[in-house]
């Protein structure tokens, strides 16, 4: 993974979130969603690692388990140099101010029955031993950092437009100075025009306060514009991690090949060879042989079918879990997949 | 409203507006016009039933034998057109049985019935609203809790599964065999079986609001503002009271105006089964259920207790329906 001198903020080895299904007379468990299933990434300091990926395929999964909001099946989740996966709810508590998440539905997301004031200082509430003028002060200046305007603080959520809401949840992330957001498709409940002013508001706060983002979306020309690196989600797993201008310009895993090219494109004088991926995705409960790609992959080969593809690097900071690359790559772990194919065969 | 209008310049926006939460319930309250009037209601009848006895002071266990079975003072409009203002002026030369010394007329022993519905007054109100408080409290603990907390769901509501399944009567009939000697020596006779219904009540009605609370939390924990709380450390207590009970509170304020009517009525039915009150001590219910077999002859008997239950149990619905719109701030419109 990239940068060996840095220690990154987050680091997260072989995550995996299963789900058990309880089934029968006796409601034992008879199998489970691998909704996560072995994801690492690396995010460094102030940078952006957008996560895309179809509806389903484990990216708000696996953005909230980052943040423990569910207890992982395995792995080590590690930020700010403390492994939070294995945390006791004391220590987790003590560690919250560090992470923080903004949600996908800025409707629900807010309390309905609590002021913008009591929602954006609940943090304060939990985590600071500030008086109440210090508290209203705090409020009032991260009401301003989010453009929102002051007298509003006294206003219920019903009452604010779904931008505005979003405005209010980023406040709330923002009150305890953390290092680490999570957005959870922040944008993907709002029209377009308040897309974009959400998403500058996202950069400006991450120039202003030096903050550290885990983008999940689906849309992908959003996050072409946001984020630094990419990772690229299917069916609880990561088939293709790199910088931007290299996954955008030349995507080296079939999968993400599909994913752009499924992008609108706007001029209607340019037509693009779209490819079109046949049948659905998977169960999770339930994923296929070998590598979780195959069943629908143009490109599908047999190895495809019985072993599962590993991560390597295809250019410096690419890296892609995919067969079609045994060959033709040059890197160290070259052979060792090629002696693993042998294997199979 | 857009995001232009929040982005710009504050000073057109004036935070004057900085009363307390309560006045904007009160507010809202005051718009509700079925919620003013019940509320107008039920505080002149608690104000009646409170101190009406220190103004009519007829001792309702008193019997007045030379004037039993006495109708009310408005029989007088069944006489024929002629005789109705005599009737009035001197009720005692009249064809009906008519007092002023017993307005609302006297029952088969002679007892006043004015002063027997100023003090059953005081006990009904103060069975149902205490009963219903003991019901509501428990009825909202055990649905948060085997809501909220999993592990516990299970137990809490098979209990009440196996509350529900209990037969009322039987029941009380049972604790009022075992508690009321005991309770007796230690609060006096009234205060005891007081005590005792009002218990009695309470912990056999709860289980409604219980499942409604329950299956209300059970939505609320999935919302998003719950999992957003968690992502930010909050702690179960907190979550609890800042972010769920605010959430239930309609449904609780439906059961409680509800509950009320159903505390007043089923102490009724036990004074009814001689389980209640002495016999000589009047209640609304027991008012009713004496008068049921005179039906016939002098409805009133039936018909003052039962508007009295029915005019406090709409007025408290209507008051329960106010409160309910002005603590939801959606409709109070901030």
């Amino acid at each position: 993974m990239p940068d060996g001198s840095t220690l990154p903020l987050v680091s997260v080895q072989n995550l995996k979130m299963h789900f058990p299904i309880h089934g029968g007379l006796l409601r034992r468990q008879v199998g489970e969603v691998k909704a996560v299933d072995g994801v690492s990434f690396d995010i460094a300091e102030g940078e952006t690692l957008g996560l895309v990926g179809e509806s389903g395929c484990g990216k708000s999964t696996c953005g909230r388990a980052i943040l423990r909001l569910y207890d992982p099946t395995e792995g080590e989740i590690r930020i700010d140099g403390t492994d939070i996966a294995g945390l006791n709810h004391k220590d987790l508590r003590a560690k919250r101010p560090v992470m923080q998440m903004v949600f996908q539905d800025p409707q629900a997301s807010l309390n309905p029955r609590m002021t913008v004031e009591a929602i954006i200082a609940e943090p304060l509430d939990e985590h600071t031993t500030m008086t109440t003028a210090e508290k209203r002060e705090k409020v009032r200046e991260l009401m301003d950092a989010v453009g929102l305007n002051r007298a509003f603080a006294g206003r219920y959520p019903h009452a604010f437009s779904g931008g505005q809401r979003q405005r209010i949840g980023i406040a709330r992330a923002l009150a305890l100075n953390p290092k680490f957001i999570v957005c959870d498709e922040p944008i993907a409940a709002l029209d377009v025009s308040i897309q974009a002013q959400v998403v500058n508001l996202l950069e400006d706060l991450q120039r202003q306060f030096g903050l550290t983002y885990l983008f999940i979306s689906h849309d992908l020309s959003m996050v072409r514009h946001i984020a630094t690196r990419v990772a690229v989600m299917y069916l609880g797993k990561i088939v293709e991690i790199a910088p931007r201008e290299a996954l955008y310009e030349a995507p080296k895993h079939p999968y993400t090949q599909a994913l752009l090219s499924a992008v609108p494109e706007p001029d209607p004088a340019f037509r693009t060879a779209r490819t079109i991926l046949q049948g659905d995705v998977p169960s999770p409960a339930n994923p296929p042989q070998g590598c979780n790609f195959c069943t629908r992959c143009p490109q599908v080969m047999d190895i495809c079918h019985k072993t599962e593809p590993s991560m390597r690097e295809l250019a410096p900071g690419q890296f892609a879990a995919c067969h079609l690359y045994n060959e033709t790559s040059d890197h160290a772990e070259a052979p060792e997949a090629q002696q693993e194919q042998l294997e199979v065969q | 409203m857009t995001d232009q209008t929040a982005t710009a310049d504050p000073a057109p926006v004036k935070a004057a507006k900085e009363r307390g939460q309560w006045a904007d319930v009160w507010a809202q309250f005051r718009t509700h016009k079925g919620a003013l009037i019940g509320s107008g209601v039920f505080l002149t009848i608690v104000a009646t039933v409170l101190f009406g006895p220190y103004i009519w002071t007829v001792d309702p266990g008193y019997q007045d034998f030379r004037s039993r079975n006495m109708r009310h003072i408005l029989a007088c409009f069944s006489l024929p057109w002629g005789e109705i203002a005599s009737c009035f002026t001197s009720p005692d030369t009249a064809a009906v049985n008519v007092t002023w010394v017993h307005p609302l007329g006297t029952d088969n022993i002679g007892r006043d019935t004015l002063a027997r519905l100023l003090f059953g007054g005081r006990i009904s109100m103060a069975v149902g609203l205490t009963a219903m408080a003991i019901a509501l409290l428990l009825g909202t603990l055990i649905g948060i809790l085997s809501g909220y907390f999993r592990r516990i769901d299970g137990p809490l509501m098979r209990l009440t599964d196996l509350f529900l399944a209990l037969p009322l009567l039987p029941l009380l009939l049972v604790m009022v065999l075992l508690f009321r000697e005991r309770l007796s020596s230690a609060f006096g006779p009234e205060g005891g079986i007081f005590i005792l219904i009002v218990c009695g009540i309470g912990i056999t009605s709860w289980m409604p609001t219980a499942r409604i609370v329950r299956g209300d939390v059970l939505a609320l924990k999935e919302r998003e503002f719950v999992l957003a709380a968690r992502s930010i450390g909050t702690r179960p207590a907190r979550m609890i009271l800042r972010h769920v009970l605010p959430n239930v509170m309609s449904p609780i304020m439906v059961s409680a105006t509800l509950g009320i009517a159903t505390a007043i009525i089923t102490e009724s039915a036990l004074s009814f089964l001689g389980l209640g009150f002495p016999p000589d001590f009047p209640t609304w219910g027991r008012l009713l259920n004496d008068g049921v077999q005179y039906m016939q002859q002098y409805p009133e008997r039936v018909v003052w207790p039962g508007a009295l239950i029915s005019v406090v149990v709409l007025s408290v619905n209507y008051i329960g329906d106010g409160l309910r719109d002005a603590l939801d701030p959606r409709i109070r419109g901030l």
